[in-house]
Formats: structure tokens, C-alpha cells, sequence
């Protein structure tokens, strides 16, 4: 059984101006000790799925529907009793900004602590040895006289390191990492992944690693999950998805970056702007940007289709290579084809 | 290109910036953020300027166009100083500048149009209302906006439209050189792509020369023709693009390119990173000689002494390291 299992969960926000579908069905496996990468551009929902899992959402925010069960358990609609005893002991979440995540006005030392006394019945003495040993874990040097320190003494990197070991101090079996290197270095970027690299196989939790940045997915996931407007174009293994990727969004995005090959040369943009959540159209939401589109792309959502045993996609592209290769018979009524 | 080509079209000779930070009460102490930096970029060129967050790229940029006061050192346009008022005022007519953050550079109070006519009122580069409108939308189609963007307010704009407005609008005074300043870092992967071919295509029309400041460094590669790499307020290296990432010669230069997440798993699995330990000191404390040495790992006794010296090794390629015979 997996670890954790998503099934069409959809999350909305409730504004003045309408339903936002920020999450709008998507389903996804989570194993013991791997890896998973959730990519996708600013409002794609990223960001909301995870927070959905962990049930942190802001006001307006609410799960409308699906199911998310960690090792069989229920956790949409369990009530907030069992979700503060799945937060921080089961799944664990780091945030983007270290800046803003640690509290300016009390020491490191105790904001572990009492994270630590929280979700274990460990004493303050014990926390205490216990927030040391996570310091050193994260490779901070002399941790005794850090704790005694204020976020303000540490640097972005350092202040990274100290919500990695908040998040590791009581042995989840997930850690969510919601962007946690955007706002640091390149070489301090370097040093995060590493450490995070090494603790995974160390202590060998499952990770979610949400990014925008391919080159963080390639080097981290094992599976990568691909995120348009709310909804999943394109799931597999990392393998999969970079070097035979079946969704026009995913293919786009691997022509936009910009590599050593690139150089004196035009990069291949996606064009037009993102999607305004808003007024989503009934088809594929992908569809006024992509090049390829086609008439049922506009009228009609993709359903996923399995490429092969590791890698999924909802694109109509698939079923018309599927239709064209024999692979599907299409009913009488034609539905694939038509370019337009 | 003969007589051009010689001179280049924007030279620094030792551009040193301090900024002043008080210590204690009546106490300041000179904070280096730029310290003694030289270089040229030739007409057309795109110089591209990387380095990590605190390390003085942004702020020779805006020394560069004299936004800040330089502190010591140089700046020529076409082979003559820019020092005095006048000088600077002429020199603002052909040198412009790009923001990061579309959202803070652009006042939410004035209508597009407005934001990019504003060069012209300044520098008044009209001679009647029609001719001005005129300019606007003809500034609107080099970037890509339509005319009846015009009316509206910048918050009703994506973040790559609004770095299109505020491209439009560093492109107002007919500019021959424009300083960018992280321009696409704030937009997405895909918007990325579209901002970057078009600082490629405007630059091939109009015949722009770009200051490229950016700490992405694929970025970087792929729009720059030479790139100069700084740490704590000084050039630590500066070659051309290909030269730079097949054989960087500063260890810091080799440190940040293998930091690069590549964007392909079977690479990135095989890719040795020489992962800096400890994080940028502060250019408050800047450790004597070397300001790597700290963090370096082929330092020596040596480095603490001395600073060292930014001088050419093989043609057009410089970089600031006692030990570059021997490491390489």
C-alpha cells in the first residue's frame, strides 16, 4: 500500500469574485523513501495541493472534494484532532521564505523546543539534546550556542537548515518542501539539496519537493508530477518525463529553458500568458497557448492515459498517436483528429 | 565597425561604491559594496554579470548609470567621461535601465502610456501631443503590447507584460545601452523564454548594447556574448561565454557553475558538485587579501596577504586568483 494516497482532490477558493479551482482533481501515489517532484508555474496549484495534504489552508481556502489517505487513513474531513497529530509527526512542511517562517522575537533554540515538546512527550531537558542533535544533523556548527541565537544571526541558508531540522525533529514519514531553495543561492541552493539528499537516504522519508525549477527536479526526483492550471498534465518518472515527455505543456517548458546548446541561438517560449483561474475554459486549459491544439482540445478536457507502466498524461496529442497507431478504436463517433 | 569597434561604447576604470552604515551612535563604517571594479563592453556586446545575492552586481549597474554617486573611479561613453551634470544628463539619453521587480517599478498610478512617455516628458523628445502618442505605440509594438493597452494601469497586467512596459519604457530615449537588471527572474519558466528572445531581438533591431545582471546562470549563457563573475564587491573573473563554462579558472567561477541544477536527471545524477562550505561573509568584515580565501579550497597563507591581482591568463580571459597556474 502506498504511503500516501491522493484521489481527485479538489480544492477551491471562496472570493468575492468567484470559485478559484486552484486544485481541480488530481490523484497521485506516494512510496515509502521516495522522492516526488511537483512542478508547475506560479498559480498552477502546487502550492495548494501541498498545503491541501497538510490541511493548512488560508481562509478562504477549502477542500471541496477527494481524498487524501496517509497509510489507509482518512484524512479529508477527519476533523482538526487527527490532523494535529498527523502535522509535524507524520508530514512535516518547509516553506519557500526561511526569512518569514522562524519567529524574529524568540531564540532558535526555543522555537525547536517547542516544536519538539509538541509533537513528542519528551521533556524540555530532552527536547533540548534533542534540538542539538537535529542542529548537528543539518550540519550547523556549534549548535549549543546556536540555540541560544535569534533567526536574525542567521543567514538565509543557515535559517533553511533550522526549518529542515524542525521539520526531520520528529522522524516523519514525509517531508513536504514547498520551493525551499528559491529564496537562496545558487551555492547555498548547492548545499541545501545536498543535505537534503543525504537525510532522505539517511532516514529514508518520502519527500514531496514542489519547485518551479527543472534543474531542482532533476537532480532530487525520482517521480515528477507536471502541473497546469490546477490539474496534473503529466505524471512519471523523472526519466520519463525529461527525455520522452507526452504533454504539449511539459514538451513547451523543456524548449523554454534555456541550456548550453541554446546559446546564439532563439529559445522556443511558450506563448501567450497563463491562465486567469477565474474564467478556466471547458476544454483543455492548456489549449489557447499550446500550438497544437486542436478542435477538441477547446470543447474537451483530455482523460489520462497511461503512456506505459511509468508515465501518464492527459493530452489529446496521445490518443490521436494511439488512434493513428491502431492502438484505440475509436467509437463511432470520431473524437480524436480535426486539427484546427 | 572599424573606428567603433576600437572604442569601446561604455568603459569602468575602477568604479568603487561605499555605502556608509552606522556602527553606533556617531559611528559609520564604509560598507564596500563595489570595490574597484574595471571593464568595457563594446557596441552590440551583451556583458553579463553574475554573482551571488550581497556580492555588488546590482549596485554597479546603478553606479554604472550614476543612480548612486560613485565613490572613486571612472565611467567613459564612447571614449569621453561621464562626471559632471550635463554629462550625466547626455549620458541618460543613450543609457537606460531595466528593473527586476515588475511590480515596484511601475507607478500603479499612471496609465501605461503615461509610464512610457514618461522618459520623453523628461528628456522632452516631442515637439507635439501627436507625435508623442505616436512614439508610445510605436515603443508598445517593439514590445509586443497593443494599443489599447495604453489606457490601462499596470496592475492589470501579467508579470511578463509589465516587464514589457517597463522594457518599453527603458527603450523611450532611443537608448544605445541599456542596464539590465535581473529582468526575467521574477517570471516564469515559460514567460522567461518570451522576455529573453526578445531583449535577443530588439537588440538586433535597434542595435543595443545590454548589461546583463543576473544570478541565473543558464540564463546568463545563453544571452551573453562575455560574462564577469563577482564576489564581495570585486571581478573575480571575466572571459567569454563558452570560454567561461567549459573552463572557468577562479575556483569560486568553477564552485557556482557546478552549483547549477542542470535540467536533465541522467546529467545531473552524474554531475560532481563542489559544494562551497559556509556562506558569503560580510562585506562589512571582508576577510584580508582573497576575499574567497574563506571559503576556498585551495587556499593558502599566501591569500590572507595579499589581493590579488585581476589580470588577463590567456586571451581575453582574466580572472583575480594567486593560485590559478597551479590549481588548474
Amino acid at each position: 500500500m502506498a504511503l500516501l494516497e491522493v484521489k481527485d482532490l479538489r480544492t477551491s477558493f471562496f472570493t468575492d469574485a468567484g470559485e478559484v479551482k486552484a486544485v481541480n482533481g488530481i490523484s497521485f501515489q506516494l512510496d515509502r523513501g521516495k522522492v516526488l517532484g511537483i512542478v508547475g508555474e506560479s498559480g498552477s496549484g502546487k502550492s495548494v495541493t501541498a498545503y491541501s495534504i497538510m490541511q493548512i489552508l488560508a481562509g478562504t481556502g477549502k477542500i471541496v472534494g477527494g481524498s487524501v489517505k496517509l497509510d489507509g487513513q482518512e484524512l479529508v474531513g477527519a476533523g482538526e484532532k487527527v490532523m494535529k497529530t498527523v502535522r509535524g509527526n507524520k508530514i512535516s512542511i518547509i516553506f519557500q521564505d526561511p526569512m518569514t517562517s522562524l519567529n524574529p522575537t524568540y531564540t532558535i533554540g526555543h522555537q525547536l523546543v517547542e516544536a519538539i515538546v509538541l509533537h513528542t512527550d519528551r521533556d524540555r531537558k530532552q527536547a533540548w539534546d534533542r534540538a542539538v542533535e537535529m542542529l548537528r544533523l543539518v550540519n550547523v556548527n556549534e549548535p549549543e550556542r546556536r540555540m541560544k541565537q535569534y533567526p536574525f544571526e542567521f543567514s538565509g541558508g543557515m535559517r533553511q537548515r533550522v526549518m529542515i531540522a524542525m521539520a526531520l525533529a520528529c522522524e516523519p514519514d514525509i517531508l513536504i518542501a514547498d520551493e525551499p531553495t528559491t529564496a537562496l543561492d545558487v551555492t547555498i541552493q548547492a548545499q541545501i539539496l545536498e543535505l537534503m539528499q543525504q537525510l532522505q537516504k539517511e532516514l529514508g522519508m518520502a519527500i514531496i519537493m514542489i519547485t518551479h525549477d527543472l534543474g531542482v527536479v532533476a537532480q532530487l526526483c525520482d517521480e515528477v508530477i507536471v502541473m497546469y492550471a490546477g490539474s496534473i498534465c503529466e505524471q512519471g518518472t523523472a526519466d520519463e518525463i525529461f527525455y520522452n515527455p507526452k504533454h504539449e505543456y511539459t514538451k513547451g517548458l523543456m524548449r523554454s529553458i534555456p541550456t548550453a546548446d541554446t546559446a546564439g541561438t532563439r529559445l522556443q517560449p511558450i506563448t501567450g500568458t497563463p491562465i486567469d483561474l477565474l474564467n478556466m475554459p471547458e476544454g483543455c486549459p492548456f489549449a489557447p497557448r499550446c500550438d497544437a491544439a486542436m478542435k477538441i482540445c477547446i470543447h474537451q478536457r483530455a482523460e489520462r492515459m497511461e503512456i506505459n507502466a511509468d508515465h501518464a498524461a492527459a493530452c489529446w496529442m496521445n490518443v490521436k498517436q494511439a488512434v493513428e497507431d491502431g492502438k484505440i478504436i475509436p467509437a463511432a463517433k470520431e473524437e480524436g483528429g480535426d486539427p484546427a | 565597425m572599424s573606428e567603433q569597434a576600437k572604442t569601446p561604447l561604455v568603459e569602468v576604470r575602477d568604479l568603487k561604491e561605499y555605502f556608509n552604515i552606522n556602527t553606533g551612535w556617531f559611528r559609520t563604517k564604509p560598507l564596500k559594496a563595489v570595490d574597484g571594479v574595471s571593464f568595457s563592453i563594446n557596441r552590440g556586446e551583451t556583458l553579463g554579470l553574475v554573482g551571488e545575492s550581497g556580492c555588488g552586481k546590482t549596485t554597479v549597474g546603478r553606479t554604472l548609470l550614476h543612480l548612486y554617486k560613485p565613490t572613486g573611479g571612472e565611467i567613459f561613453y564612447e571614449g569621453k567621461p561621464v562626471k559632471t551634470k550635463a554629462q550625466i544628463q547626455e549620458f541618460r539619453k543613450k543609457a537606460t535601465m531595466v528593473f527586476q521587480d515588475p511590480y515596484s517599478s511601475l507607478n500603479p498610478r499612471m496609465t501605461v502610456a503615461d509610464i512610457i512617455g514618461e522618459p520623453l516628458d523628461v528628456h522632452k523628445l516631442y515637439s507635439s501631443r501627436q507625435e508623442r502618442q505616436d512614439r508610445i505605440l510605436e515603443l508598445m509594438g517593439y514590445v509586443g503590447l497593443n494599443s489599447e493597452h495604453a489606457a490601462r494601469y499596470a496592475h492589470e497586467f501579467s508579470g511578463g507584460q509589465r516587464q514589457r512596459i517597463g522594457i518599453a519604457r527603458a527603450l523611450a530615449v532611443n537608448p544605445d545601452f541599456i542596464v539590465c537588471d535581473e529582468p526575467v527572474s521574477a517570471l516564469d519558466v515559460s514567460i522567461q523564454a518570451q522576455v529573453i528572445n526578445m531583449f535577443d531581438e530588439l537588440q538586433e533591431k535597434l542595435g543595443l548594447t545590454y548589461l546583463f545582471i543576473a544570478h541565473d546562470l543558464l540564463v546568463v549563457r545563453h544571452i551573453s556574448d562575455r560574462i564577469a563573475v563577482m564576489y564581495l564587491g570585486r571581478m573575480v573573473e571575466l572571459a567569454p561565454a563558452g570560454e567561461i563554462y567549459d573552463h572557468p579558472l577562479h575556483p569560486y567561477s568553477q564552485s557556482l557553475l557546478s552549483a547549477v541544477p542542470v535540467p536533465d536527471p541522467k546529467v545531473a545524477r552524474a554531475n560532481k558538485r563542489i559544494v562551497l562550505t559556509g556562506d558569503i561573509p560580510s562585506p562589512l568584515n571582508a576577510p584580508s587579501g582573497c576575499p574567497f580565501r574563506t571559503r576556498c579550497r585551495y587556499a593558502t597563507d599566501a591569500c590572507a596577504e595579499s589581493m590579488p591581482e585581476f589580470k588577463e591568463v590567456s586571451k581575453d580571459h582574466f580572472v583575480a586568483c594567486h593560485r590559478v597556474k597551479e590549481i588548474n
